[in-house]
């Protein structure tokens, strides 16, 4: 019984995927003729290509890989050193200054989609890879600076005040002592970041127009709207490029991004 | 060591950079937000000043209510099942799996990590009905009952429960993480002189878990409800909000008031609602937690 309970729970999570990357190996003929749970009848891996190059997923592929590898890098860079500032150092108002950080954890997207929209159509940033990444990296802030507060906290200060007694100044304190030690907290906030601003749609898709700049979910949304109702091999293949790298991602790090997702609620 | 910590340059220049963006993409766009909620039009036809009559417009806007109506229920719904099956999980593991259960807890948490839009593009193929049937529809006729046969994305009743149970799909094993951590939190001699009592399951469960597990599950409960206050991905790859406007909810009439109909001021307007909304939401969760506590 128990056994029986898990195993169905664990078919339940995992068979659309399944379903998902066996699909996306039948050729179109397969799908009018045989019930979809049939399994392909080969390797059909045209509809990886044609969905690549006809599909242009290739291109959105690229276009998110260039939107977010900068933006994961600045959210780790900015979090990390804003954190050292707001937990380490000590000057008046800083609680406060990390009360602001933390309650845009609370903020919908939408509240700031019209303002941002005018200020990057008068500097003609529409359709631009800088607004995205400005944009992801203002969003990565709030948790991102949450998370590296919580890990600067069990920096001991003994070890600060060695490096200080050593002659080191602030910056060599926080490159050579701080930051060598909330490595985890870079790679939680790295990951989360990743998974955030990879799955994103709201924000790319108010920002850019141009189909040339469409990033993979942008792009997703309309390869299906253009295919998608006839042409389900290719689709198929579209969807899994879309969820590889985080699926990829989760099957190397899972332990570690199960924690970094789930730290701001245990945390809280 | 006290005026090494107290280095007001490098204050500004740790923390500068971060601030600046935070302020630029965060805090002053929601200020300006705020301040298009008194104007009409857009940057393509200029703005024009209304003084409160945005706000009259929503009071008296049956479409504002009815994604208003669509939000809530469908942050309800998905909230009550994405908490309760995450606790159902969470339990499970515990007793059943005990501290073996890894491999089923990570399997179980894989989906939140997929992009929405892929896991929704793929239930919407779940679902399907033409050119040929879904894996729903196929497994429906396999098995005989042709009747329950029914276009799931097509019909206003069935699309809200499609996007409920897919959101319920991505986030349970999210939810049983949290909770479970929690449940591993109760000391075992607690759990084992509850079991000497002879208290029964369902006793044991809201005698002894629920007030160790309680703020643990209110913290759940306001990331689900804010989370799916927000919802928008889901939706606008699931359904566009249709059939007709049956499952839009606020996030996605406010993008359409905004850049369908182009009126920046009104789509203001809603966005501040629902960030109002969340807030209320939050806070009364909050309060309702504490007081639970002092109690």
């Amino acid at each position: 019984m128990r056994r029986t309970a898990i195993t169905l729970l664990v078919v339940v999570e995992i068979l659309p995927l399944v379903w998902l990357f066996l699909s996306s190996l039948k050729q179109e003929s397969e799908f009018s003729l045989n019930p979809v749970y049939a399994l392909p009848e080969g390797i059909h891996l045209q509809n990886y290509v044609d969905a690549w190059t006809t599909g242009r997923v290739g291109t959105y592929f690229l276009n998110s890989l260039l939107v977010v590898l900068p933006s994961v890098l600045l959210v780790v860079l900015l979090c990390a050193t804003a954190a050292f500032a707001l937990e380490i150092l000590r000057w008046p108002g800083r609680n406060k200054v990390l009360l602001l950080f933390i309650a845009g954890i609370l903020v919908p997207g939408q509240m700031v989609l019209l303002p941002l929209f005018t200020i990057y159509f008068q500097l003609g940033l529409l359709n631009s890879k800088l607004a995205l990444i400005l944009t992801y990296v203002g969003f990565g802030l709030p948790l991102g600076v949450f998370l590296m507060v919580g890990y600067y906290k069990a920096v001991p200060r003994e070890v600060l005040e060695a490096a200080v007694v050593d002659g080191a100044t602030v910056y060599q304190a926080f490159r050579r002592v701080a930051l060598p030690m909330v490595g985890n907290a870079i790679a939680t906030v790295a990951l989360v970041s990743f998974l955030f601003i990879w799955g994103d749609l709201l924000l790319a898709l108010t920002f850019t127009s141009d189909s040339g700049e469409r990033t993979i979910q942008t792009g997703l949304l309309a390869f299906a709207d253009q295919y998608g109702a006839r042409r389900w091999g290719p689709t198929f293949a579209a969807i899994s490029i879309a969820t590889l790298p985080t699926l990829l991602v989760f099957v190397i790090l899972n332990q570690r991004v199960i924690r970094g997702l789930t730290a701001g609620a245990v945390k809280g | 060591m006290a005026a090494f910590l107290r280095d007001r340059r490098a204050v500004v220049l740790l923390l500068g950079p971060a601030l600046l963006v935070y302020t630029a993409v965060l805090l002053i766009p929601i200020i300006w937000s705020l301040g298009y909620t008194l104007f009409e039009g857009s940057i393509l036809g200029g703005f024009r000043y209304v003084g409160l009559q945005n706000f009259e417009t929503l009071a008296g806007d049956r479409r504002f209510w009815d994604a208003l109506r669509f939000s809530v229920g469908y942050a309800v719904a998905s909230t009550i099942g994405q908490v309760g099956a995450g606790l159902l999980l969470a339990l499970a593991y515990v007793f059943w799996l005990g501290r073996s259960s890894t491999l089923v807890r990570t399997v179980v948490f894989a989906p939140i990590v997929l992009p929405t839009v892929a896991v929704a593009t793929l239930f919407a193929k779940l679902f399907a009905i033409a050119p040929q049937y879904g894996l729903v529809n196929a497994g429906l006729d396999a098995v005989g009952l042709d009747g329950l046969i029914q276009p799931w994305l097509g019909q206003a009743s069935t699309a809200f429960w499609v996007i409920v149970l897919m959101d319920v799909w991505r986030a349970m094993g999210f939810y049983a993480v949290i909770l479970f951590a929690g449940l591993v939190e109760i000391p075992a001699d607690v759990l084992d002189a509850a079991r000497i009592d002879g208290a029964r399951r369902f006793t044991l469960f809201r005698r002894v878990l629920l007030p160790f597990l309680r703020p643990v599950l209110f913290t759940a409960l306001i990331f689900a409800l804010v989370g799916t206050l927000k919802v928008f991905d889901s939706v606008v790859a699931l359904t566009r909000g249709g059939p007709g406007s049956a499952t839009t909810p606020l996030t996605l009439y406010m993008y359409d008031t905004a850049f369908n109909f182009l009126d920046y001021g009104y789509g203001s307007t809603i966005a501040m609602a629902l960030a109002v909304l969340c807030l209320v939401v939050t806070l009364a969760l909050f309060r309702f937690a504490r007081a639970d506590v002092d109690r």
